[in-house]
């Protein structure tokens, strides 16, 4: 819904709250998942729940809400009430801020005074985490601390350890250092925010004299599409592609009409410097794991002269697809999608032309209002499509392993057995029980994996070491690597073990290797897996999705029994280890370890 | 300034986008307890949006203050745009 993409007017929310709730029921797609999330403040939060809801619910997240009595956040953390404990957040937010510290600094008080409250203040914050963790695994969302309105000492409470601007900046940075320590938790950076909004009009004082909330209720949107954008991210509801327009969007002109000698790039003119900025921008998103692609109506030799203008700062090596043509752009956004095997939802259209962007939307793309050339990087940037909660190995690799795969494809071509053409992949797999050096890359993926998903339980990176950790499940990740590259982690499972069973409670794999017989591998290590802790059956569980429909059948093609079938499409299916000979994995060398 | 007449129109649009109601007519009358949903919590809301409205603000003491929708319809004269 439009009005709660960025850029949005706050003022419009706030007042029509009400009605954007409605609409949204009416007028979105049904939520994707759903999230329980507690809300723990240190002020008022009843606006801001209301609020965060909306931003989720556009995210594609039905949430439910616990939100706790006022200022009660630090006993909610530490010692649970018991509906807190009931309600079992998966989410919880430290809604927290400048006026909830426990110690300031003064002028009177020595350097190591100073040092000793700054320690105790991030300590607190820790056991909170650490607390919250082991009673619920949730993941933290943990605002930092806005800058004080008044500078006692003037700019010098900057420079000055006695002086709180200087305080807050060294709280920021030590609560950041622990962040980055603590998996699960991630930072609302309420610092920069307020900064954003003006930190005279955020920190309006009235706001707290009169309802107790810690900013200006104005900006309760701002605050809530940070957090929103955290909690979608953490639930891997982010964005993948960036598919981009050229004419006026890349570079300022017509490239077909004006010839690329004469396109606005480069460092020459005012233009030309802001469409290279915005360049510089694009390419550096494919550091943090974002597929860049064209989406252009012009012709092709035309599309890549402009990409390859000298002064440019993208090449068209860059782009992991070029669609430069005159067919519709939905056509070719699907035609996109298809190619690169994610859902269409997963891309966002950068383009200067709001007819197209409309035509778009409308087919379930994401194209925002980017404005003018020199809004593009700021409405990109805020948008948060790809807001990065953890940056993994794989993320920085993706554009390679992408244009691996197109490279595979065009191999496909080559072969008239299919088997063949896996043979040919020289596929070698490394299939293994849980390790902890994976656990952020499995909860990403299972944060993630829609399709080859038979469950779609999201589990966090606590629930991941806890299965690893238990007795009582069996786990298996599969990395699988080829003559063209790495694919690093693309499948898991985790069997909880019941007496003479292993239930699945999750199998996924990542749409990167269908079809390349990974399944038949990982179910071969599966039946060893669950022979060793005792079992003799394997019970598994198709749980429908709007998006899984491509492995309703997938335990029937394994050998599985259906055994029941529910009335919402939901069927469980079980295997008798002993009925397990014969692998189907033909084509894959699978490395062990044992 | 606009006459009060105005106002109240302007005013009436403000309550109904706030409370989602195409039904809500506001007279100077008109308290929280004539509004199921005017609690204490939509009557932050409220101000907000009026004060949007009508670019200005309430002072503190006004907020707490104000009795009816006359109430604020007079602080709107005074100051609003």
């Amino acid at each position: 819904m439009k009005e709660l993409e960025y850029p949005f007017d706050s003022s419009f929310i706030m007042k029509k709250k009400k009605a954007l709730r409605r609409l949204l029921e009416e007028q979105e797609p049904a939520p994707a998942v759903t999230k329980r999330v507690a809300v723990l403040g240190g002020s008022t939060t009843a606006d801001i729940v209301r609020v965060l809801e909306l931003f989720l619910r556009n995210f594609g997240i039905a949430a439910k809400f616990y939100e706790c009595e006022y200022n009660m956040f630090r006993q909610e953390a530490l010692f649970p009430s018991q509906e807190l404990s009931d309600f079992k957040p998966e989410i919880v937010w430290l809604h927290t801020g400048l006026r909830n510290l426990t110690f300031k600094p003064s002028p009177d008080m020595s350097a190591e005074q100073i040092a000793d409250g700054l320690d105790a203040e991030v300590a607190g914050y820790v056991q909170m985490w650490e607390s919250l963790h082991e009673k619920f695994g949730c993941a933290v969302v943990q605002n930092n601390f806005e800058l004080p309105s008044s500078r006692l000492m003037g700019n010098n409470s900057g420079a000055d350890p006695r002086g709180l601007v200087n305080f807050v900046g060294r709280l920021n940075l030590r609560l950041a250092d622990e962040i980055n320590a603590h998996s699960g938790v991630y930072l609302c950076d309420v610092n920069y925010l307020s900064a954003v909004c003006g930190l005279d009009e955020w920190s309006d004082p009235q706001y707290w004299y009169m309802y107790k909330y810690a900013l200006n209720t104005r900006f309760i949107p701002d605050l809530c599409f940070e957090a929103a954008k955290v909690i979608k991210a953490v639930c891997g509801r982010n964005k993948k592609v960036l598919a981009l327009d050229l004419d006026n969007t890349m570079w300022g002109g017509i490239v077909g009409d004006d010839g690329v000698e004469n396109l606005a790039i480069g460092q020459e003119t005012a233009e030309a410097m802001a469409f290279y900025q915005w360049q510089e921008y694009v390419k550096s998103l494919k550091n943090i794991g974002v597929l860049l692609t064209v989406c252009s109506k012009n012709e092709e030799e035309n599309a890549i002269a402009g990409l390859e203008h000298p002064e440019g700062a993208v090449k068209p090596a860059d782009f992991t697809l070029i669609k430069a043509n005159w067919e519709p752009k939905s056509e070719n956004l699907v035609n996109t999608a298809k190619e690169l095997d994610l859902l269409s939802e997963s891309i966002v259209l950068a383009d200067d032309n709001p007819a197209e962007r409309e035509i778009v939307r409308a087919c379930g793309f994401s194209a925002p209002d980017i404005g003018e050339v020199w809004d593009y990087i700021r409405v990109i940037d805020r948008s948060g499509f790809f807001e990065t909660v953890s940056l993994s190995a794989d993320d920085l690799k993706r554009t390679e392993m992408y244009a691996e795969n197109a490279k595979r494809k065009q191999a496909q071509s080559k072969f008239a057995d299919y088997n063949d053409y896996l043979l040919s992949l020289e596929m070698n797999a490394e299939i293994a029980p849980f390790k902890p050096v994976y656990v952020e890359r499995l909860a990403q993926l299972a944060g993630k994996s829609n399709q080859f998903n038979l469950t779609t339980k999201r589990f966090t990176e606590s629930d991941m070491t806890h299965f690893m950790e238990s007795q009582g499940y069996v786990t298996l990740y599969g990395k699988l690597a080829d003559k063209f590259g790495d694919n690093g982690v693309v499948s898991e499972i985790i069997g909880r073990v019941d007496g003479r069973e292993v239930h699945i409670e999750l199998w996924l794999m990542s749409c990167r290797v269908l079809k390349r017989g990974m399944e038949y591998a990982m179910l071969d290590e599966l039946v060893k897996a669950a022979k060793n802790v005792g079992a003799d059956r394997l019970v598994g569980y198709y749980l429908p999705t709007a998006k899984n429909k491509m492995v309703e059948k997938f335990y029937g093609e394994l050998g599985f029994t259906l055994t029941e079938t529910h009335d919402d499409g939901a069927t469980v299916w079980a295997l008798s280890l002993d009925e397990h000979k014969e692998s189907k994995n033909k084509a894959i060398n699978v490395k062990r370890e044992d | 300034m606009a006459n009060a007449n105005d106002i109240l129109k302007r005013l009436n649009e403000v309550f109904r986008d706030v409370f989602d109601d195409d039904d809500i007519v506001v007279t100077p009358k008109t308290t929280a307890d004539d509004i199921e949903d005017w609690d204490s919590i939509e009557h932050i809301t409220l101000i907000g949006a009026v004060e949007d409205e009508f670019g200005m603000k309430f002072k503190m003491g006004e907020v707490s203050g104000m009795n009816n929708v006359g109430d604020m319809l007079k602080i709107i004269m005074a100051r609003g745009k």
